[in-house]
């Protein structure tokens, strides 16, 4: 059973204030290997703000966050820079999609290689053997990732040139070749049609299935969440108002209240 | 194409530069004769010279357009315009055109002093100067995307650095290139640091600044950089200890020029292809996103910083072996504002964009000498007119494609 493994991530008592308002309030979130954990709740709700303060973009004011690695190491993630998060095994996918738009599809992936390899300014000047070696390495990686991702035809083109939902799914393979124990997609299918969406579902659930990757996604299409979640968990106003299994949040009257107001369902 | 509300545009623009013009270009008033001359002949000319640049410039933005348009349809069924417009990038790409047509390059550039008069070897070794400046503003600016207007500050210290060894120590050209080089890229670093959380305008000030910073300190401390007034006897490039004539000289250090530069392309070509040059590019286009797939933005930011001013630093150091004599006027804003048109010019992050844009800044000119007046009111219409219609520069960047081989088949998504 799912519950019964050591969390991957682990947020507790995340507070994250700017200036005098606070976006998020003594947040306490965990996801386990295997999991996929989904994080609702209305705009404005904090749930990005929380992304953030996982990813490293923001510093959370109080709490603390910890990743466990699936080798067993334990890291405190409070306080480290971004690209030092991603280093300990934590991907992420945006929200208005942030591909980098002048570059290759094969080129935005072995971007989200670069953590994971070491040649530097001199190696690449020299041309070193080793340089060589770990660059046909990594066009070989990305190259099986894209395939894996469908999107192995699109290898030269530019990424502002896909269609949407590739650019999407090159997202997600971008994230990826990071090599994470931890995937935080934020609204992976917004703006994507039934299709789409559809193939979305598959694709995280092979994801989680072959890679033992913990998920934690923002989303707003419930019958995406309540498909593809294990566990849910419900913001309103910066707070945790809810969590538990989607058959237990549907029937949350709190979670009907953030949603739908006042009146009784 | 043509319609009648384009006409009419058009001829509304030319009524109304005729009006504007009017007082300046119609009246002349004799001062000493007390009468006043009237020449409508030339509200002729103004407004038939408007009507037909006016048309000329809708008709052109409309076709820009119109490929805009097309290139949006043709994503993924390349049609057949899109593929004659990409067909001379992909001639010349062929190893079978593009091998003979560099040898042919490399054979005239080599052969150049040979063929043409002294002078013309001085110009063409001060292209070749502005190239490397303009290969090394172009890792910065092109590829980092950080915009730097104070880049002759880097630029002259590599002049002053040999120029002052020289001068106090009698260092040679040899033992100061590398530490020029150094120094460049030292003094990259060093304006890198506080700058490291800057973007955009805010960056482009701080580098002016700087670069202001620079030139002011070799103006007014007389005590280092002897001011105003400059380094002069600046010692030639030693060859094996031969002693050369000035003519000797100038050609030798041509033939350096070119060594140098071809050593700039090919590193510059090494680095934008790499693990480095890579993150350059994400930082770029993407700073947030750049962070978050594990990119040290300060190590990508200070490396940039380091590797482009390093070729300013070493092309300072020929510089100044070149002209034997510098003071601080060779490195004033308009010396960046001249190196950042050629990057801009030429194709931001394109290394064959940049060396003709280094070629038509220099050349140009010198060609319409006697428009020396109007030099800068040309440069600033040609790059208005290249931000309108061909805003990636004359040869716009192109990044690597990798082959596969087409075996595997594409695993169905879904």
């Amino acid at each position: 059973m799912a519950d019964m493994a050591a969390p991957a991530l682990e947020v507790s008592q995340v507070t994250m204030d700017f200036g005098g308002l606070r976006a998020v309030e003594r947040v306490d979130l965990v996801v386990r290997p295997r999991e996929t954990v989904a994080l609702i709740g209305p705009n404005g709700a904090g749930k990005t703000t929380l992304f953030n303060c996982i990813t490293g973009i923001y510093s959370p004011t109080q709490g603390r966050i910890q990743l466990t690695a699936a080798d067993g190491r334990v890291m405190a993630l409070k306080g480290l820079k971004p690209n030092q998060v991603t280093e300990c095994g934590i991907a992420r996918t945006f929200q208005n999609i942030r591909l980098f738009q002048n570059m290759t599809v094969l080129e935005n992936v072995m971007i989200g290689r670069h953590c994971r390899l070491r040649s530097g300014i001199f190696s690449a000047i020299l041309r070193t053997s080793a340089m060589r070696r770990e660059e046909a390495q990594v066009v070989k990686e990305s190259y099986r990732l894209l395939q894996r991702f469908g999107l192995a035809r699109h290898v030269n083109e530019f990424a502002k040139n896909l269609p949407y939902g590739a650019q999407r799914r090159l997202e997600i393979a971008r994230a990826m070749a990071t090599e994470p124990s931890v995937l935080l997609l934020d609204e992976p299918a917004a703006g994507m049609n039934a299709q789409e969406t559809q193939e979305l579902v598959t694709m995280i659930n092979q994801l989680k299935a072959s890679e033992g990757l913990a998920i934690l996604l923002i989303e707003h299409d419930m019958r995406l969440v309540m498909q593809l979640s294990d566990r849910i968990y419900v913001m309103d106003y910066g707070k945790l108002i809810a969590r538990g299994t989607p058959q237990e949040i549907s029937r949350d009257p709190a979670v009907i209240k953030a949603y739908l107001g006042e009146e009784e369902q | 194409m043509i319609n009648i509300g384009e006409i009419k545009k058009s001829l509304l623009s030319a009524l109304w530069f005729m009006l504007l013009t009017f007082p300046i270009m119609v009246i002349r008033v004799n001062t000493i004769d007390h009468t006043i001359q009237w020449r409508w002949e030339r509200l002729v000319w103004v407004g038939g010279a408007v009507f037909i640049l006016s048309f000329a410039w809708r008709y052109l933005l409309r076709r820009r357009q119109a490929s805009a348009r097309q290139t949006v349809m043709d994503i993924q069924t390349r049609g057949l315009v899109s593929h004659l417009l990409q067909r001379p990038r992909e001639i010349f790409q062929t190893p079978s055109v593009r091998r003979p047509a560099m040898g042919l390059a490399l054979v005239f550039l080599l052969a150049l002093p040979l063929i043409f008069s002294w002078n013309r070897t001085i110009l063409m070794t001060n292209v070749l100067i502005y190239v490397v400046l303009g290969l090394g503003l172009n890792i910065v600016v092109g590829l980092a995307g950080l915009l730097n207007l104070g880049y002759a500050a880097f630029f002259a210290v590599g002049a002053y650095s040999y120029a002052l060894l020289n001068h106090h120590f009698g260092l040679g050209f040899w033992t100061v290139l590398p530490i020029g080089a150094g120094l460049g890229a030292l003094f990259g670093i060093l304006l890198a640091l506080p700058v490291l959380r800057l973007r955009g305008d805010y960056l482009a000030i701080v580098t002016l600044g700087f670069g202001e910073i620079i030139r002011l300190m070799l103006e007014n401390w007389n005590d280092f950089s002897f001011g105003p007034s400059g380094i002069d006897n600046i010692a030639p490039p030693g060859l094996f200890g031969l002693s050369l004539t000035l003519q000797q000289t100038h050609t030798f250090i041509y033939y350096l020029m070119i060594a140098l530069t071809t050593l700039t392309v090919v590193v510059v070509r090494r680095l934008e292809n790499s693990r480095v040059g890579r993150a350059w590019v994400a930082l770029r286009e993407d700073e947030i996103a750049c962070q978050a797939m594990g990119i040290d933005k300060t190590k990508a930011k200070l490396s940039a910083f380091a590797l482009g001013s390093t070729w300013a630093g070493t092309a300072g150091v020929v510089f100044a072996a070149k002209q034997k004599f510098i003071n601080p006027y060779s490195f004033t804003i308009w010396e960046s504002i001249m190196i950042l048109c050629i990057v801009v010019l030429g194709g931001m992050g394109s290394i064959p964009g940049v060396m003709i844009g280094g070629l038509i800044m220099v050349l140009l000119p010198e060609l319409l000498k006697e428009y020396a007046d109007y030099r800068w009111l040309l440069f600033g219409a040609i790059l208005v007119l290249m931000m309108v219609f061909r805003p990636g520069g004359i040869i716009s960047d192109v990044r690597k494609a990798y082959a596969f081989e087409a075996e595997e088949e594409e695993p169905h998504h879904g």
